[in-house]
């Protein structure tokens, strides 16, 4: 287990030095994306670059531009978008509860960030921007800049480790027992 | 009468948002001590931050501040001039504009939002009849991710109801935000159930044998906080029953998110 402190956009090399369980915290721009954008990204194609870019499942409670909680959202519900996502050059998505981990092979990581925890997120992050505004506050994609914004846990790493998975087929062992 | 309904409404919304009851606090640092898993410990100590950032600067704890369930407790020698409903729902739209809240409430089709937390059926307000003259409101947020993981299974008399509960949340908790609070509900009919299920969250604390049972068994798993392993999957469970038609046996779990949020206010 070994503590990363990274700047976003990443790159190929960044991402495939983690290792699930790895810890990291990030700095630098990343976008915001749930259920609507995602399904507009993928009608429409996305209004601003994904490459190298860090994707946040999350649904951030803003005011005045200051975001007051910005916790992670269930990523399960955006599992049917991975593939689009990854291929528009995400080299990480964070979320919480875990997504199939064989999309981000080679490609990305899954980063975990502590669910519920959105007053400690808000502190790390500030609004750059934001696009798609008519899709309201929770489904906008927001432009945040983050500050060593964490922790994270490597839960998809790039060579087909998958901590979910593993900790799903354990309880599935001891549910025979 | 109406306006000490709405600013009720309001205050409870404001402190549900930023705390956590004591006794949830008290779970999650005794599951913190006990924990045996490094990155479980981590994510139960990190929750603990979070809620003490939420209170000393007045923010929410969770982006996901819910959609708007109350509980009533209204005398029954008490009379209202007003419609309670509809003070509560103005104490919501105020509450989303002034703590602020997240507006969370969309139509079921067109998912357009409404912008204020209120619409046909929201706030869903659960309302008892108690003896004397007093009111009181409990405000009750609930984030969706916990759930979207609840589940009314109508089972067959012959089946193992903890059976199918315990796989259930073998199955969904990592999604849930783990350590979850499980509220059950035993019996009655397919609506009942549910609304049971909702009841037992509210009256948390569960101490029976059964539950201390089905507790222990769940967090057996090893699923963890946030499903990424760990001794603490479960905080508490608590059962409530019903009667139900000798054919059936209709079993509710709503899954509650470990940030257990709630808060009463007694009005005067």
């Amino acid at each position: 287990m070994t503590e990363y402190h990274l700047q976003t956009p990443l790159s190929g090399k960044d991402v495939e030095k983690l290792v699930a369980g790895d810890v990291v915290f990030l700095s630098g721009p990343l976008f915001t994306a749930r259920d609507k954008a995602h399904a507009l990204i993928r009608r429409t194609g996305c209004p601003v670059s994904l490459q190298g870019a860090v994707l946040y499942h999350c649904g951030p409670l803003i005011k005045d531009d200051r975001v007051l909680s910005a916790g992670p959202t269930t990523s399960g519900r955006m599992a049917r978008y991975t593939d689009d996502i990854l291929l528009l050059g995400v080299r990480a998505i964070i979320g919480k509860g875990g997504l199939p981990g064989e999309p981000f092979r080679d490609k990305a990581v899954y980063l975990a960030y502590p669910g519920g925890c959105g007053a400690a997120a808000a502190q790390q992050l500030r609004v750059l921007g934001v696009h798609l505004p008519e899709l309201g506050m929770a489904e906008s994609l927001w432009e945040f800049e983050a500050r060593d914004f964490g922790p994270m846990i490597v839960a998809v790493d790039t060579h087909g480790k998958d901590l979910y998975q593993e900790v799903r087929r354990s309880a599935q062992k001891q549910e025979m027992d | 009468m109406r306006k000490k309904v709405v600013e009720a409404t309001v205050r409870a919304l404001q402190r549900a948002e930023t705390s956590l009851p004591d006794w949830v606090l008290q779970r999650i640092e005794e599951a913190a001590a006990k924990e045996s898993h490094p990155l479980a410990r981590h994510h139960l100590q990190f929750m603990l931050e979070n809620v003490k950032i939420a209170g000393e600067r007045g923010l929410p704890l969770c982006q996901d501040t819910g959609l708007t369930i109350f509980h009533v407790q209204m005398g029954r020698d008490l009379s209202l001039d007003f419609s309670l409903s509809e003070a509560i729902a103005e104490g919501v739209r105020i509450a989303t504009r002034e703590i602020p809240l997240r507006p969370n409430a969309v139509h079921p089709l067109t998912r357009k939002n409404s912008g204020d937390n209120t619409g046909p059926g929201m706030p869903d307000i659960i309302l008892d009849y108690v003896d004397g003259r007093g009111l009181s409101l409990t405000a009750f947020p609930k984030g969706a991710g916990s759930e979207n993981m609840s589940l009314v299974g109508m089972l067959n008399p012959a089946d193992d109801p903890f059976d199918f509960i315990f796989r259930t949340v073998a199955e969904r908790a990592a999604n849930a935000c783990p350590p979850l609070f499980l509220g059950i509900g035993l019996g009655g009919s397919f609506d009942l159930a549910a609304r049971l299920a909702k009841r037992a969250l509210l009256n948390m604390p569960g101490e029976s044998l059964e539950e201390l049972q089905l507790l222990e068994r769940i967090n057996s798993l090893g699923i963890g906080p946030m499903g990424l392993g760990g001794d603490t999957t479960a905080l508490g469970i608590k059962i409530e029953k019903a009667f139900c038609h000798t054919a059936s046996l209709p079993v509710a779990i709503n899954f509650q998110c470990w940030a257990n949020r709630c808060e009463k206010v007694v009005i005067q």
